[in-house]
């Protein structure tokens, strides 16, 4: 069983390792998820979990994900917002498929994926 | 929604909206009475009491975009329907108590669900607050207390890093498969 008692080690291989992520400059790529109650029932949390997951999986230094509170249309719930190069994208009805190809598509190779985003469909 | 996981994470989301430094979250299980108890504590701004009078109607909330608020209806109706109790009680200034009580073996009780990856998600996304979740069921107990991490963890590595990520990721599911073992 795990305990704490490992995140001290795992602290000091932290600090050893020169950080490139703080240095992330004006590219940098937000993405935030609608979480309030709407956002939760229609599934927003393995939508979240997938982009954090694929965020980690290609070492994405420049790329911050968060969570925010209702974003009004909780119809068109999960939510996410893609902020990048001084626009925004929106995109509905995510699944954690989705997410994982916003990521691959558009975060990392800059082509927007249109049929996910609002006003497409 | 479907999970009593789910429940924790939107009232813990008003707690964080509340601005509270401190949430203190508890699945508490014993079988042998047959009873599982979910609370969530806060110190966040609280509420006057007429607020708390009509903040289980859905027709309440403080948001501005529409005029319905389901979170604690939705999480009041899990507990009533499953042969439990609500109770809720704030104080202005000071913070919120939100507690249900379930019987386990009711027909209609949701399942715990990803109590762990709402536990997760909570402690590495809100930089700013800090969170002590309690799991507990006969006698095994186990507590995650973000405050202790942190202390570990000195001020330049963030809780949402993703190797401290991988390791609380690890860490909550062992400890909660110790504790619960997959019954809730």
């Amino acid at each position: 069983m795990k305990s704490l008692e490992e995140l001290r080690a795992l602290r000091e291989k932290m600090k050893s390792q020169t950080d490139n992520r703080s240095v992330a400059g004006s590219d940098e790529t937000v993405i935030k998820v609608g979480m309030a109650t709407c956002g939760i029932a229609a599934g927003a949390r393995p939508v979240l979990d997938a982009l954090l997951d694929e965020a980690d999986k290609r070492h994405l230094h420049n790329v911050s994900i968060s969570q925010t509170g209702c974003i009004g249309m909780c119809r068109l719930e999960p939510i996410v917002e893609v902020f990048q190069g001084g626009q925004k994208f929106t995109y509905i009805h995510m699944t954690a498929d989705k997410a994982r190809k916003v990521i691959n598509d558009h975060v990392v190779n800059g082509n927007p994926v249109k049929e996910y985003l609002i006003g497409e469909n | 929604m479907r999970e009593l996981a789910l429940n924790i994470l939107d009232i813990a989301e008003n707690s964080l909206r509340a601005g509270a430094t401190l949430v203190e979250i508890a699945v508490q299980a014993d079988f042998l009475q047959d009873k599982l108890c979910i609370s969530v504590n806060d110190n966040g701004k609280g509420m006057s009491e007429e607020m708390l009078a009509s903040v289980c109607d859905p027709f309440t909330t403080t948001r501005t975009t529409r005029k319905v608020g389901m979170g604690l209806p939705l999480f009041k109706y899990s507990a009533e329907s499953a042969g439990g109790s609500f109770q809720i009680s704030s104080q202005e200034g000071k913070g919120t108590f939100v507690a249900a009580q379930y019987r386990i073996s009711h027909v209609d009780r949701m399942p715990l669900g990803d109590f762990g990856g709402v536990a997760l998600q909570l402690v590495t996304m809100n930089p700013h607050t800090d969170f002590v979740f309690t799991a507990e069921c006969g006698e095994r107990q186990g507590v995650l207390d973000t405050r202790e991490v942190r202390e570990i963890l000195g001020e330049e590595i963030p809780l949402g890093a993703p190797e401290v990520r991988a390791f609380l990721r690890d860490y909550i599911k062992e400890n909660l498969t110790d504790i619960f073992g997959g019954r809730l």
